[in-house]
This record gives structure tokens, C-alpha cells and sequence, in this order.
């Protein structure tokens, strides 16, 4: 049975997930320079050992306000096209093994930007996961229109 | 090419280094056929890639050099003469070669390539002329084992690379150095060498002194002499580029790692680590600079293709062009080298194919049958500029203005009054082609703007400038290096901002009292010397919350001509930043040129002053800036301006429109419909009040009197009311600059203050609507 590998993380109480290959690492960071004028989903500029990756503040890509850049955040690094990119999270949680049987596609009833950014849904026990387009996750011009 | 072996991958490489040298030779001996040096030179190039092909079995690529390489050597015999055909022939084997050598790099075998109709044409050239002996056996005298220079790395500053002569030829023997110099005697030398020769492993020089033949001196001179002699071959290297960059990269970290440890170290203050910390960082400098110096190179090794493509392409036309380099040995960073070459090649085709006329065309607009393309480079403020001119017919800007409003670029009624050289840049734009007819070479549309995209994208500029029936310049402005900038760090608001020092003329500290920020009419401005400088706040600029006007910085920026103040809250210092590429999702808001590392480990953004400077809208006004000096200067040297205070502003009226100044009892103001008037002189007097008509702030001042200032013409009057009038004062009109709001016309530095110049005529019409109208009617009537 075909499984897949999920990276997971948590944003305002909902688990996401991205499929593992996509991801390079997941750090936590504190210091980030905003980008004035920049699409409101980007949190920020960081450091990553001397190259400058952009933050994308994943709690306004689902219309959630702005993360506070005060303190740690976690950050989820995608490998990205060409170039890494950050996903702002809540909290990280672990990287779980899902068959594609306990796969469904988002609910009908799942509306609004989160719906845009899902492309499905992933039954765990007693919780559920909803899979993310990492293209649409890291388009901060997507949430602007 | 992994499974190739080193030495076919060597041999590859080296050949096409020799291809490109045999290519700009051929061309040369084409525009003088009679030098044999070029045709020796040639030959051993091609006997060279003969040999060892043939050695490395690949036959096909040896019979095809060895065609080339008799009829070369019948050349060199002087068999039959070098004409354009013979150079065209050879050009065909030469580019066979490199057929053969590509397919072999593809897929290792050079069976695809059709040799034999090039070993026809090549022997038909021999056989043309004369029936002479057949092809010459390949003369022995060739050295083989020629290394062309592959140099990436230099030891010579002259970056020429020419091709080395043999070591033998420039080298001479010691001996004979010493018997000329007569330090020692001929029979000495000769029976030190027959010792070498029997086995004495001692050097000759050793020998001499051994036996005290010649004094330790002259054998140290003449070593001295021999050693700078050795051929660049030996002294060079080759590097893998790739190395090159990742040694670039490290460097890179280093000078961040070293700002870093410098500003630790500062904080510390321990004299020896501080001591330490500075050592370190002169030798990271000298580091860099070492670095950066071995990936420049001359801007000869991308324009040492373009002879070629000048000369296929305007024999293909039927044009005569000369080709004049100046500059060649200005030099680029590599990677920009690179990003140069294709838009250079356009800019080079392009001016053959549409600038160059025919010669019969030339003739007739009185020219010489040939045209002359000069491809130049030099030097210019921090930048490279290279330019592409031709003596051609220039362009056309009717036709451009004609072809961009077609296309939708432009609307009819913008075309008169655009500047000449405005329209001229309308060729950048996408789909944007003049070409009457379209060639295989240019005319599709596609390329100008392309150029323009590339050189912008590495940070640089293009412009186009034409003279009709004189020619066209086209000018590429590079950066000389992309990686690492001198910049200067600025505070404003909670952030730090980097700024290219390039772009930096001068610093002024703004404290309110002795400097300080003036508005005209809302909008800041700087008295820089007594010139006005308009102001951009950065925080405004980025959207921030705005600041106050003192105890901050105006950094006074430069950018595409255009010079304005930026205001920011401290400047901390200079540092040397690693420009690192932004993501493109920020390149849409275009303030940012990159971003980098600051010394705490902070990403910078990088500001982008040309866009900064056209964000604000200074382009604007510095074109009406132009507008406004030219009326001055048509005008005629100074006008005489009556300055009256309006609120806590400044106004300046020309004194040859005022006809008297008044003071009116307040009680004495009627109104007579939405309008104030007053009874004057049997007439009715409309009033304005400045300080309505240019929304003064400021409170009416209370008084008995109000000051006005009375204007007449064709027996009506209209007053204007101001507060107080200040003085009569002489205007250069030099330092003025036209103003966003209405009723003005612009402002001015009149006795060390910023004063605003009235617009008369919107002034009085908003007293009276209809006073040049009834004017003009009476007028009639009287004629």
C-alpha cells in the first residue's frame, strides 16, 4: 500500500502537513528584518548561515492577523523553487507515515483562503490533517488579490 | 565528458581556446594578407589540434585539420596568394573543426560530422590558382607541444594573451648571455657545456663559478635577466571557474565574519585582540581584492568573437564595415563578462544590419563607401561603460514616435512634447521594431528590450543616443562588480537600511537650528549651498511612520542624473556588504536592490536609489525643473519680485504685473455675492485673499488694515490681499524649482528663504473669472 511521509505543524490549532521531500529543515529563529512595502504575508528577512531567506507569515496566507515577530518562531524551511523559502508556524509536531487510503479531498464546507492552499485531507486518529499546496503556501502575491 | 579521460577533456578545451585565436587571426590576415607571422601563427595552431587528434584517434578531425593545414602551409609557401575566399574557406574548416569538437564533448564520438564537402571545397581552393605541386608535407618545423595561453590566471598584467613564442626563442642560454656580456670567456662556456654534456649534472652558471670562469655577479645578472623571460605559459595556471566562485563565496563569508568579529572586539576593547582584529581585517581586504582581481578580465575576451561576426555578417549584406576597438583592456568581473556578451553581440549585429548603410547609400549622403563600427569601453564613476557606435544614418526619431504610437505606446498629443532622446528609448520597450523589412539578422522585434532586460538585471543601464545622418551610440553603463559593495548603514525608524555608497555625494546633519528641513508648500526641501534640494523622508518612503525634522540625517544621493536628499534618522558607517540576490517575490516593489548580512547577523535590505528617487516622484519635477531654468533663461537674466508674507509662508509676486500696493480699513470690505470687494477709486474692487487661494495656514491676522496688492489691466483692477509685504527683491531665477500645488508657479531662495512664486494670472481670475475675457472685448472694442 502506497504511503507518504507528512512533515507536520500546527497553526491556530489546526495540523497541517507537507510532504517531507519538500522540506529542508525546520528551525526556530528570532531575529527577522521586515520588508516594508513587501505583501503582508511576509513576515520577514533572515539569516540561515549567510544566506537571506524570506519568512512567509503562514497565519496571513489563512487569514489569520499577523504573527508577532517577538521572540522564537518556528520556521519550516521548503526547499522551494531554486531558492529555500520559510513557512512561519505555530508549533511543529512529527513527521507521521499516511497511507493514501486515509486520504480525502477538502471538505465541502472548507472555504475561504484556507481552502485555496489545501489539497486535501488526511484522517488521523483523532484528529485530522489537511495537506498543503506548497506552491500556493509560499505565494504571498495569492492573499494580496 | 566525465568518462572521457582527462586528456580529451584537456585537449577539448585547449582547442576551442586555439579555434577562437585561429578565428581573430584569420580575420586579421584577411586585412593584411601579406603577414606571415598571423599565417605561421595559424598553422601551428591547426598542426597543433592535427597532432593531437590524431594522437587521441580521431581521424576525421585529423584529415580535416590536415586539409586546412596544406592549404594553409601553400599560403605560407607563398604558393598562391591569401585572398577572401581562401579566408572563407578556412573560416568553413575551422568552424568544421569545432563541430567535430562539440559533437565529440556530446557523446564522445565525432562520426555525425560531414567532413568530406569541407575537404572538397578546401581542395578546390588549392587547386584553383594554379596546378602547383601538390599539398606541402606538414612542415616539421611546427612545434607541437604549443600550449596556447589558457589562462585564466595571469601573471602578466598585459591581458593580451598573445600567443607564446616558443621558451627557445625568447630565452637565451646563459652562456651566451655571459660571452656577450663578456663576463666570461667563449672557451670557458664551451668547455663547461662539454662537461654538462659529459654527465656533470651541475647548472652551467654553477660550473663557471666553480672554476671561477666569471664573477658571481654578472652570472646573478644575467639569471635576473633570463628569468622574467620565461614564457607566460609557464607562469600561468589554469583554474576551474567554478573554484573561482566558490573561493568568491568564502571570501565573501569572510568579510562578514571579520565585521563581525570587529564589532565584538570594539565592544571588548582588549588593545591586542583590537590590535589582532585589525590585522585581520587588512588581510581579508588584500584577501578580497586578490580574489576579485582573478576573476576580472578584459572586456577583449568577449569582443574577440565580434570581428568574425562583423565580418560574416556585413559580407552577407553586402556592407563594408571597419572595425575600431577602444579600450579592450578595460576590465569586468567574469560573471557580468558573460551577462555582457549577448546583448553586446545584439548591439553589434543590430548596428551592421540597421545603423551601417550600404556603401552605395554612403556615398551618396557623402561618406565613404565604408562604414566604421567602434566598439569602446572605459572607466566612469565607479561604473563600465561600453559603447557600440556606428557612422551610420542615425535614427529615426519621426518614425520611432510614429511606430510607438502605433504599437500603442505612446498617445499622439505625448509625442511633441518628449524629449528627443525619450522617444529614442522607446526602441527598449517589448515589441518594438522599425525595421522596414525583416532580416535573418534583426527586424523581428525581439532583442532590444531583451538587451535592456539583461544589463538590468546585472544592475546596469542602457541609453541610446543619435545624431541623423552621423550615427548612433548605444551605451551599456555596467557595475564593476556585482558581489561586494562599499556601502554605508542607516538607521530609520526601528530598522537599519544599506545604502551603495556610489550613490552617496555627501552627509548633512540636520539639528534644527543652524541646518534645517524647510517645507514648500508641503513638500521638504534642503538649502544645499544656497540650491534647493528636494527631500525624500525614507519613512515615508517605505510606508513607516513618519519622523521628526531634527536631529537627523540628509544623505545627499545621486541617481540617473537626478540629485535629491534623503532624510534617515542616523548613519552609523561604512561597511563592505555581500550583495545577495532578492527572492523575486520582492521585486515588484522595487525600492530594494538586495538585501545582505549586516555585522550583528541581521539581514540589511539594500535600497535601490533610482527607484527611490523616481518612487517620489522626483522625476518628475526635475523635468520641469529643466522646463522652468529654460523659461528663466529665455526671459533673460533676473526679474524684480515683490515678497509678501501669506500666513508664516513666503510669496513672491513679479513686480512688473503690480500696479500699486494698498492698505484698506478692514470695515471698508463689501461683499457683493460670494465675494469680497472694495469700493476704490470709483470702481469695485474683487478681492482675493492669497492665503484662501493657496490654503496658508496659519490664523487671519487680526487689524484695522489689510495690506493688498493691486493689479490692473484694460481699466480693471483686482486686489489680492496678503498679510504684510516684506520687501522688493531681485530674482536670478537660478534655484527654482516648480511646485506640486496650485496658484503657484514655483519656489525660489529669495534672501535665504524659501519663497513661493504666485501664479498671477490663477490668482486673478479667482478673483474676478471673467477679467481677461471683458478685457479682451474691450480691447476690440477700442480697435
Amino acid at each position: 500500500m502506497a504511503s507518504r511521509q507528512f512533515a507536520t505543524f500546527e497553526v491556530d490549532g489546526q495540523l497541517f502537513g507537507v510532504e517531507v521531500h519538500t522540506v529542508q529543515e525546520v528551525l526556530s529563529y528570532n531575529e527577522y528584518t521586515p520588508v516594508p512595502l513587501a505583501p503582508p504575508a511576509v513576515g520577514g528577512l533572515f539569516n540561515l548561515r549567510g544566506q537571506v531567506i524570506a519568512a512567509v507569515d503562514l497565519r496571513v496566507q489563512l487569514g489569520l492577523a499577523r504573527q508577532a515577530l517577538q521572540g522564537p518562531v518556528m520556521n519550516v524551511i521548503l526547499r522551494g523553487d531554486g531558492e529555500p523559502v520559510s513557512l512561519l508556524v505555530d508549533k511543529i509536531g512529527e513527521v507521521v507515515d499516511l497511507d493514501d487510503e486515509t486520504f480525502e479531498p477538502p471538505p465541502d464546507t472548507l472555504s475561504g483562503p484556507t481552502r485555496e492552499l489545501v489539497v486535501g485531507t488526511f484522517k488521523l486518529d483523532g484528529r485530522l490533517m489537511l495537506a498543503l499546496d506548497v506552491n500556493q503556501a509560499v505565494d504571498t502575491y495569492r492573499a494580496t488579490i | 565528458m566525465e568518462d572521457l579521460g582527462e586528456i580529451v577533456g584537456e585537449f577539448l578545451m585547449e582547442s576551442h581556446e586555439n579555434l577562437d585565436q585561429i578565428d581573430r587571426d584569420l580575420v586579421s590576415l584577411e586585412q593584411e594578407p601579406g603577414s606571415r607571422d598571423l599565417i605561421s601563427r595559424i598553422f601551428r595552431a591547426i598542426h597543433t589540434i592535427k597532432g593531437t587528434s590524431g594522437f587521441l584517434a580521431f581521424s576525421r578531425l585529423e584529415k580535416l585539420a590536415h586539409a586546412g593545414e596544406s592549404l594553409l602551409s601553400r599560403l605560407r609557401d607563398g604558393v598562391q596568394p591569401v585572398t577572401p575566399e581562401t579566408i572563407t574557406v578556412l573560416l568553413l574548416c575551422i568552424d568544421g573543426v569545432r563541430s567535430i569538437l562539440s559533437s565529440i564533448e556530446e557523446n564522445g564520438s565525432e562520426a555525425e560530422v560531414d567532413i568530406e564537402s569541407m575537404i572538397v571545397k578546401i581542395q578546390a581552393q588549392m587547386n584553383a590558382p594554379t596546378d602547383a605541386a601538390p599539398a606541402a608535407a606538414p612542415a616539421a618545423e611546427a612545434p607541437a607541444a604549443e600550449a596556447e595561453t589558457p589562462v585564466t590566471v595571469e601573471q602578466e598584467a598585459s591581458a593580451a594573451r598573445p600567443s607564446p613564442e616558443p621558451v627557445a626563442d625568447q630565452r637565451q642560454p646563459l652562456g651566451q648571455m655571459l660571452v656577450d656580456a663578456g663576463a666570461a670567456q667563449p672557451s670557458d662556456v664551451a668547455s663547461a657545456l662539454q662537461q654538462q654534456i659529459e654527465g656533470d649534472e651541475r647548472k652551467l652558471g654553477t660550473i663557471l663559478l666553480d672554476e671561477g670562469k666569471a664573477q658571481p655577479a654578472a652570472v646573478s645578472e644575467a639569471l635576473q635577466s633570463q628569468a622574467p623571460k620565461r614564457s607566460i605559459a609557464d607562469s600561468a595556471i589554469r583554474v576551474d571557474v567554478d573554484l573561482l566562485d566558490t573561493l568568491m563565496n568564502m571570501v565573501g563569508e569572510l568579510v562578514l565574519a571579520r565585521n563581525q568579529l570587529v564589532r565584538g572586539v570594539m565592544e571588548i576593547g582588549d588593545s591586542g585582540l583590537v590590535r589582532s582584529a585589525q590585522r585581520l581585517g587588512m588581510i581579508t581586504s588584500e584577501l578580497q581584492e586578490g580574489i576579485m582581481k582573478t576573476r576580472m578580465q578584459p572586456i577583449e575576451h568577449i569582443w574577440s568573437k565580434l570581428p568574425r561576426v562583423i565580418r560574416d555578417l556585413s559580407n552577407s549584406l553586402g556592407k563594408q564595415v571597419a572595425l575600431v576597438m577602444e579600450g579592450k583592456e578595460t576590465e569586468l568581473d567574469r560573471s557580468l563578462l558573460e551577462a555582457v556578451k549577448d546583448p553586446l553581440t545584439h548591439l553589434v549585429r543590430n548596428a551592421v544590419d540597421h545603423g551601417i548603410e550600404d556603401p552605395e547609400r554612403r556615398i551618396a549622403s557623402g561618406k565613404g563607401p565604408e562604414g566604421t563600427l567602434t566598439l569602446r569601453a572605459y572607466h566612469e564613476g565607479g561604473h563600465v561603460a561600453v559603447e557600440v557606435a556606428d557612422d551610420g544614418a542615425g535614427l529615426n526619431v519621426e518614425r520611432i514616435a510614429q511606430k510607438a504610437v502605433e504599437n500603442g505606446l505612446l498617445r499622439p498629443e505625448q509625442v511633441p512634447n518628449m524629449d528627443k532622446r525619450d522617444i529614442m528609448a522607446m526602441v527598449f520597450q517589448p515589441g518594438f521594431s522599425t525595421a522596414a523589412k525583416v532580416t535573418n539578422v534583426s527586424g523581428r522585434g525581439v532583442g532590444m528590450d531583451v538587451v535592456k532586460t539583461n544589463i538590468e538585471n546585472i544592475g546596469g543601464a542602457v541609453s541610446v543616443d543619435s545624431t541623423p545622418g552621423e550615427g548612433t551610440v548605444w551605451r551599456l553603463t555596467i557595475p564593476l562588480t556585482l558581489a561586494i559593495i562599499q556601502a554605508l548603514t542607516v538607521d530609520c525608524g526601528e530598522q537599519r537600511y544599506v545604502v551603495p555608497q556610489v550613490a552617496v555625494l555627501e552627509l548633512v546633519f540636520i539639528d534644527g537650528n543652524t541646518t534645517k528641513v524647510e517645507y514648500a508648500s508641503g513638500a521638504p526641501v534642503y538649502r544645499l549651498r544656497g540650491k534647493l534640494l528636494p527631500l525624500v523622508r525614507l519613512d515615508r518612503a517605505l510606508g513607516l511612520e513618519v519622523g521628526g525634522d531634527q536631529g537627523v540625517y540628509i544623505m545627499v544621493l545621486q541617481a540617473d542624473g537626478r540629485r535629491f536628499g534623503l532624510v534617515v534618522d542616523r548613519v552609523l558607517n561604512t561597511e563592505e556588504v555581500v550583495v545577495k540576490a532578492l527572492n523575486t517575490r520582492f521585486k515588484d516593489i522595487g525600492l530594494y536592490a538586495g538585501a545582505t548580512i549586516l555585522g550583528d547577523g541581521k539581514v540589511g535590505l539594500i535600497l535601490d536609489v533610482s527607484s527611490l528617487a523616481r518612487r517620489s516622484h522626483l522625476a518628475v519635477d526635475s523635468e520641469r525643473e529643466n522646463v522652468a531654468e529654460k523659461r528663466g533663461q529665455g526671459g533673460g537674466g533676473t526679474e524684480r519680485l515683490l515678497v509678501t508674507a501669506v500666513g508664516e509662508r513666503r510669496v513672491a509676486i513679479p513686480l512688473d504685473t503690480v500696479t500699486r500696493l494698498e492698505e484698506f480699513p478692514r470695515d471698508r470690505i463689501e461683499h457683493a455675492g460670494s465675494r469680497e470687494v472694495v469700493q476704490y477709486r470709483g470702481q469695485i474692487l474683487p478681492l482675493v485673499r492669497l492665503s484662501h487661494l493657496l490654503g496658508a495656514y496659519g490664523e487671519e491676522l487680526e487689524g484695522d488694515t489689510v495690506s493688498v496688492v493691486v493689479y490692473s489691466e484694460g481699466g480693471k483692477s483686482v486686489a489680492l490681499v496678503v498679510d504684510r509685504i516684506v520687501d522688493i527683491a531681485e530674482n536670478s531665477t537660478t534655484a527654482r524649482r516648480d511646485a506640486e500645488e496650485d496658484g503657484l508657479v514655483g519656489t525660489a531662495v529669495i534672501q535665504q528663504r524659501v519663497t513661493e512664486l504666485l501664479d498671477v494670472r490663477r490668482a486673478i481670475l479667482a478673483a474676478d473669472p471673467n477679467f481677461y475675457s471683458d478685457a479682451m472685448d474691450d480691447m476690440l472694442v477700442e480697435a
